[in-house]
């Protein structure tokens, strides 16, 4: 089993046409055969698109709503720029995909205030901006990951962090463990799905033996997501967890580059979370190297 | 990005939130004027710097019992005085660190007669998604001191930004700071003002503190502190004049030409890397083994030769830099575009320091094989633990 997406899973692709979109789908395709069944864009819709890789070629639509109905996409994928993505995600929303994965990084903050207020009453699910995607090895890969370092097994994986998920997947294909499903939500300020989320799936999934949490300083989603296993181990549910914290020695006040990793009025620092994700039971490794390692001896007792 | 108080109000007056007659001036001869220009009796002589805490600051020049960074004035002569005494000086506040900040510009305005010194501030709120306002009746001073200590003092309030401010909006905020009268009746302006401000120019935070009653009974808004969000600079070509590239690091300067997420910082280990949170872990674990970076900086996803190369240049051109450390896991990037891009940039400017890269990811074979055949002195390791126990070794010698 895993989380989000499988071998079922058929994804429409907004942003097809681009440079981006178009290495990234051709990556998908050689990754086991994930579904991708088509794009969209306003003005191409009913020409087609084809891989450099291998000449696969998909069905290019003029909208997400048709893309939908002609293929029976039940996810998509956002690589539009900046200025046009959250109109994109307002536009998947809008035809009722389920789930919907952006990618791009740079959009305004204002732009996801809108969004979020919309998906709070929608029946979709938005993983990002500003994330890596989803992948569940071997099955189905949406997004930017890069497929060689996974193997299929038994760690859920979540994180805030693009490349530091590339990090705990690495080190727990090193240390023979494999992944279930690894989920990069986003490090942007405002995003469709935080930790609490992809935990409740996590715990819920028969496969996921154990979990890796990795947050950012800033906000205050790590803590949250440590109250919310608290919680849950009372009711008698629990999986063994390694986590990992970004921004340990990050000056206050500054923000690091685009994961909007901010401290501010003392909220949100690195200590804090870390204390509070090992009240919640999760062996928190102070060195980023030794997330793997570190779940391995959680495991090992 | 950030701009000057005086560009802030400037910008709330436009959307008719009510702030004091003021002029900025850059040069000690432009005081007179100003001042004669402004209703009188009094007159407050404000530093423009991109920092807080300036009242309280302290000038290096003119030593501890100087006035600080800003002065209440009661004649013309004494708004001149000042303004001779204040530009071109360093100004030291709690939020400048040690070196201070060189005061270029100075603001001139009118004095207000105070009553209630209030706080108030617009921000975008992680955890609800929303854009909330956050007030308090403990104006005028550390906000972050009174959130620690009395945190009921400070109320926040989330706006949907479905409907905007409405009236049941305004009516906590009026509870929350005790409005009354005039000051009632002026906040339920003020209020959806501020807001529209906010959204319409793409505000990350818009904090006036204090926002004031005056002993007429009204509102002003007394100081004013505003960034913008910088992944909507796009939609605003009007705003970008406000920008102060006196105010900026050099080197954050030349990053951001090329796009690149950079911070200058104390140490001596200068880091590149993909990711802002690999960047920071980066840091962290260059710390861990007993030394400090001498930056932050993510080259981001899908950066070219070019961008590598500049990214490259920026580090070596610290004189603080001692050892490098590259570390790229690449997903989007690849290794070998990595490669490319720093034996180009060393071919350019010589490398004088130790260098310890980290490959891993997309491309990494032919990544490793470019480093391996360039005759450059690399030294490559394993992994992010033996990268950064080779540079910290490296460095410390």
């Amino acid at each position: 089993m895993s989380i989000l997406v499988n071998k079922d899973t058929r994804v429409l692709v907004q942003g097809l046409t681009g440079k981006t979109g178009t290495f990234h789908t051709e990556q998908a395709l050689a990754y086991y055969g994930t579904k991708m069944v088509g794009g969209t864009h306003p003005k191409k819709g009913g020409e087609t698109w084809s891989s450099g890789v291998d000449g696969t070629e998909l069905p290019i639509f003029t909208s997400v709503a048709e893309g939908k109905e002609r293929t029976g996409a039940n996810a998509s994928v956002i690589y539009v720029p900046p200025a046009g993505a959250a109109a994109a995600i307002e536009e998947a929303i809008d035809a009722e995909i389920p789930l919907i994965v952006c990618i791009t990084e740079g959009v305004p903050v204002l732009d996801m205030v809108r969004v979020k207020a919309k998906l709070e009453k929608s029946k979709s699910r938005l993983i990002g901006p500003n994330c890596p995607g989803v992948l569940t090895p071997e099955e189905c890969k949406i997004g930017i990951m890069p497929g060689s370092i996974f193997s299929k097994g038994s760690v859920g994986i979540v994180s805030r962090s693009g490349t530091l998920t590339y990090e705990a997947v690495f080190q727990t294909t090193n240390e023979g463990l494999g992944q279930t499903t690894a989920v990069g939500i986003g490090g942007d300020p405002v995003k469709g799905t935080e930790f609490i989320d992809m935990l409740e799936m996590f715990l819920a999934d028969e496969a996921t033996k154990s979990i890796i949490m990795i947050g950012e300083i800033g906000g205050s989603a790590e803590e949250d997501a440590a109250q919310f296993l608290i919680d849950e181990a009372k009711r008698g549910r629990s999986k063994p967890m390694a986590g990992f914290i970004a921004g340990l020695t990050a000056p206050k006040g500054r923000t690091m580059g685009h994961a909007g990793a901010v401290i501010s009025g003392g909220k949100g620092g690195a200590e804090d979370k870390i204390a509070a994700m090992e009240a919640a039971g999760i062996r928190v490794s102070k060195s980023p190297a030794r997330i793997g390692r570190t779940l391995a001896e959680v495991l090992k007792g | 990005m950030n701009i000057h108080e005086h560009q802030a109000k400037e910008l709330l007056k436009g959307y008719g939130a009510p702030v004091a007659a003021g002029v900025a001036i850059f040069s000690a001869d432009e005081a007179e004027a100003a001042a004669k220009s402004l209703p009188g009796p009094l007159y407050v002589v404000k530093s423009q710097i991109h920092a807080g805490g300036r009242g309280k600051g302290k000038f290096k020049e003119l030593g501890p019992d100087a006035k600080g960074g800003v002065r209440l004035a009661k004649t013309i002569d004494d708004v001149v005085a000042f303004s001779k005494e204040m530009l071109g000086n360093t100004l030291v506040t709690k939020q400048t660190g040690d070196a201070g900040k060189q005061v270029n510009r100075l603001y001139i305005e009118d004095g207000a007669d105070i009553a209630r010194e209030l706080y108030c501030s617009l921000l975008v709120n992680r955890e609800s998604g929303r854009v909330s306002f956050v007030v308090s009746t403990e104006g005028g001073m550390d906000i972050e001191a009174v959130a620690e200590h009395t945190p009921e003092k400070i109320i926040t309030v989330d706006i949907d930004p479905t409907t905007g401010v409405t009236e049941a909006d305004v009516a906590t905020i009026v509870s929350a700071l005790k409005l009354e009268g005039d000051a009632k009746a002026d906040a339920a302006k003020l209020f959806p003002i501020l807001y529209k401000a906010f959204t319409e120019t793409d505000m990350s935070l818009l904090e006036v503190n204090p926002l004031i009653v005056m002993t007429d009974g009204h509102l002003r808004v007394l100081d004013a502190k505003v960034s913008f969000d910088n992944n909507a600079a796009f939609r605003h070509e009007e705003l970008k004049p406000l920008r102060d590239l006196s105010e900026e690091d050099a080197k954050e300067i030349e990053a951001s030409k090329y796009d690149l997420a950079y911070v200058a910082l104390d140490g001596n280990i200068g880091c590149m890397v993909n990711g802002a949170g690999l960047a920071m872990s980066t840091m962290d674990i260059i710390k861990l083994y007993g030394a400090e970076p001498a930056n932050f900086l993510d080259v981001g996803g899908g950066a070219s030769k070019e961008k590598v190369t500049a990214a490259f240049k920026i580090i070596t051109a610290d004189p603080a830099v001692k050892g490098i450390l590259v570390n790229i896991f690449g997903g989007i990037m690849r290794c070998d575009v990595i490669a490319e891009g720093v034996i180009a940039a060393v071919k350019e400017v010589g490398l004088q320091v130790p260098l310890v890269v980290r490959l891993e990811g997309t491309n990494v074979k032919e990544g490793k094989a470019i480093l391996d055949q360039s005759g450059l002195n690399v030294i490559s390791a394993d992994d992010l633990d033996d990268a950064a126990q080779k540079i910290v070794k490296a460095v410390q010698g």
